[in-house]
């Protein structure tokens, strides 16, 4: 029984790492922002297919195809902002928002489907299948790179937020827009690059969730979206390094739940996030004004 | 100004979403490229297909299938002399949008004829609603014990499969392990299944069978059909190095999921059989690579190599158009495919579209035939003559290994071979 507790929390810890990196973007956004990026889960599809296509069209290594898809992701990211976020002012806006990217969540579907087809196809590598010996377990090594590849993000966008003159300009746009506005941030540069950069992280995790799951389809972001939502509201909406705690904690659990009730893994994972937002409405790490915004 | 363009932008989104829905959702022509025959009316064929969604690569499959075999209906003449005409409607996977979607066909479109969606949940919502405005419900998806036994089907009896009743597939898999001599028989099984009705029985029935040979059952679980990660039940089953891994799978990321976590654990079962996933052609030895799926079986009624003639003339149609090999096949091809002739045949001997006839000669003891093989329904519609095999990956082939003996049955690849 120890050893089966053990793997189920080292599967936990290595799976938190990788929805980490999906829910990253997804919570800065929301932190800068204060718009519920739905289309995030398709995003991570999007990221998962430009690796696929890089690795298939131009035989790029995976994580070298990162050079070409985090960029791309950001334009792409921003391109969007300005187009469909931006343009939405008002009390509604942040409901409006979610229409918005709904909307781009279908179009990027859609074209995915037409490029793509609805077949399912993977990333493929030899440390997608490989795995590294320790203490009598077995760590898939995609697993251990996407763990190791959430914390270097969320301490890199720590340090972007909390040691760069850009981040005292998205801190300040977090804080309170207008008045970020009145000491001369430019919130809409600020807001196109913020969401350039949720975009972007996500690239990475859509290359990591392509080469570590069983396979995906234009249609595989739905399934994600909820799980992300949930973990980033329970890290509390806007914290950064909350969400890669969150991830762990509910995968861990979903994993030791795994062991003797699989079935009831997913129900588990939704019940502890209204079980902890009981006890702390503002999540893990929220701050009341967070969750006021 | 600003709050002018936000509202002209929200109607201009929504007008998007509205539009992209009902792209979604469009009907599709009959296919056929040759003329059209002589009468002016079409007949109208209505079916609702998972175009999107968990299941679109089998629905998509299965659209291949219908109108495959429009075309093959509308060359040869049409149907009573009129020109065959398929309406399809994407469910997006949905149990709810299906249900709209048949409701839409039937009274919208009006419909001639209904034939069923993929997958055992959503055919039976939606034979319900054909159950309610008399139409038959020829399907080649929906083998789940639950279809048959629904409400509306027992009342009704509308509800036909021509394809395999699923519970029974895996017999012959079971059947074979239990003949083996004792020194050779695997000592433990494993039985991960996903929360579904069209996985859970043959997986449920084999580890009855397989139980009362001796084999001892190391790992009996239901996960959640749609979680995005498999690994920790892949791991757990992994980890009880079973002799023998029985997979209760919907799909292809469900068994490639557990391929690739069994690679990371250096772990390899001698037996490896999967419930669906394996039956579908390139999508599946693309993702799993063909290396590692040789030695991996399936249960089915149909394989790209049959030596059915119709079935041997629908392949080389497919690969006329689509291209590829017989082993790139979609079995939900050839299920999509046998509604249509089990519709045919029914319409023709009848010289007529009441369903409530249809139904009846369905019910009649009748046999018909199809790419699948004969087709012949008890009182709730399972296809009682449906020869259950199964199917292995053999070096990037796909080939039938059991019943043994039986004609087309090829040695087995035992024990699996390692991961490559």
């Amino acid at each position: 029984m120890g050893t089966e507790l053990a793997r189920a929390v080292i599967d936990g810890i290595l799976g938190g790492g990788i929805y980490a990196l999906m829910a990253v973007g997804l919570t800065l956004i929301f932190g800068v922002l204060d718009i519920i990026n739905i289309a995030q889960g398709v995003m991570v599809v999007l990221g998962a297919y430009l690796s696929y296509a890089l690795s298939v069209h131009l035989h790029l290594d995976l994580f070298l195809g990162l050079l070409i898809t985090v960029p791309a992701m950001f334009v792409i990211g921003v391109i969007i902002q300005v187009a469909f976020i931006r343009p939405l002012h008002g009390s509604e806006r942040t409901s409006m928002s979610l229409l918005a990217s709904y909307a781009v969540a279908i179009v990027i579907e859609g074209v995915l489907y037409l490029f793509f087809g609805p077949n399912f196809v993977t990333l493929t590598a030899s440390y997608a299948t490989n795995s590294f010996a320790l203490l009598g377990f077995r760590l898939p090594l995609i697993d251990l790179y996407g763990f190791a590849m959430a914390v270097v993000l969320v301490a890199a966008l720590y340090l972007l937020l909390y040691r760069s003159r850009f981040g005292r300009s998205v801190r300040a746009t977090m804080q309170d827009r207008t008045a970020a506005m009145l000491i001369g941030v430019d919130v809409n540069r600020v807001a196109a690059l913020t969401y350039g950069i949720g975009v972007a992280v996500t690239a990475v995790g859509g290359m990591i969730f392509g080469a570590s799951g069983g396979g995906f389809n234009p249609n595989s972001g739905y399934d994600l979206i909820s799980r992300l939502l949930a973990i980033i509201i329970l890290a509390g909406l806007g914290s950064i390094g909350g969400a890669l705690v969150a991830s762990v904690f509910m995968l861990t659990l979903e994993s030791i739940v795994d062991i003797w009730q699989p079935n009831w893994s997913v129900a588990v994972f939704y019940a502890a996030l209204v079980i902890v937002l009981l006890v702390r409405p503002s999540g893990l790490f929220g701050r009341q004004a967070a969750r006021a915004q | 100004m600003s709050s002018y363009r936000a509202r002209f932008l929200t109607l201009g989104m929504s007008a998007a979403i509205v539009s992209a829905m009902l792209a979604a959702c469009s009907s599709g022509g009959g296919g056929g490229t040759s003329p059209p025959p002589s009468s002016s009316k079409p007949i109208l064929i209505g079916a609702s297909l998972s175009l999107t969604g968990d299941f679109s690569a089998d629905g998509k499959a299965f659209l291949r299938g219908y109108k495959l075999w429009v075309h093959d209906v509308n060359a040869s003449g049409g149907l009573l002399g009129r020109k065959v005409k398929l309406i399809y409607l994407n469910d997006r996977s949905d149990t709810g949008q299906v249900v709209t979607n048949y409701t839409t066909l039937i009274s919208t479109d009006h419909v001639d004829l209904t034939f069923g969606p993929f997958s055992s949940l959503l055919t039976t919502p939606a034979s319900a609603v054909a159950a309610r405005n008399g139409k038959a419900f020829i399907e080649g998806a929906g083998g789940a014990p639950s279809v048959f036994t629904a409400p509306a089907n027992q009342q009704a009896h509308n509800v036909f499969d021509v394809s395999l009743p699923i519970a029974d597939e895996m017999v012959p898999f079971a059947k074979w392990i239990a003949s083996l001599p004792a020194s050779q028989r695997p000592k433990t099984a494993a039985y991960p299944m996903a929360n579904d009705p069209f996985a859970d029985p043959p997986v449920q029935l084999t580890q009855s069978m397989l139980s009362k040979a001796g084999i001892k059952t190391v790992y009996s679980h239901i996960f959640p059909a749609e979680v995005p990660d498999y690994a920790p039940a892949a791991d757990n089953v992994a980890a009880t190095h079973a002799d023998v891994v029985v997979l209760g799978s919907t799909d292809v990321p469900t068994v490639n999921a557990f391929v690739k976590a069994f690679q990371q654990q250096h772990y390899t079962p001698k037996i490896f059989i999967a419930a669906a996933g394996p039956d579908q052609g390139a999508s599946f030895t693309s993702a799993v690579g063909v290396g590692n799926a040789s030695g991996i079986m399936v249960p089915n009624a149909w394989y790209g190599g049959s030596p059915n003639p119709e079935s041997q003339k629908m392949v080389s149609e497919y690969i006329k158009i689509y291209h590829g090999t017989p082993s790139d096949i979609n079995a939900d091809v050839a299920e999509a495919y046998s509604v249509g002739q089990v519709a045919q045949q029914a319409v023709e001997h009848l010289k007529s579209l009441d369903n409530a006839k249809i139904i009846s000669y369905l019910h009649s003891g009748v046999t018909l035939q199809t790419v699948q093989g004969p087709v012949k329904f008890d009182s709730l519609g399972r296809n009682g003559a449906a020869t259950t095999f199964i199917f292995q990956w053999q070096n990037g082939k796909f080939v039938q290994v059991l019943p043994l003996g039986s004609a087309g049955s090829v040695p087995i690849l035992n024990p699996k071979p390692a991961w490559k």
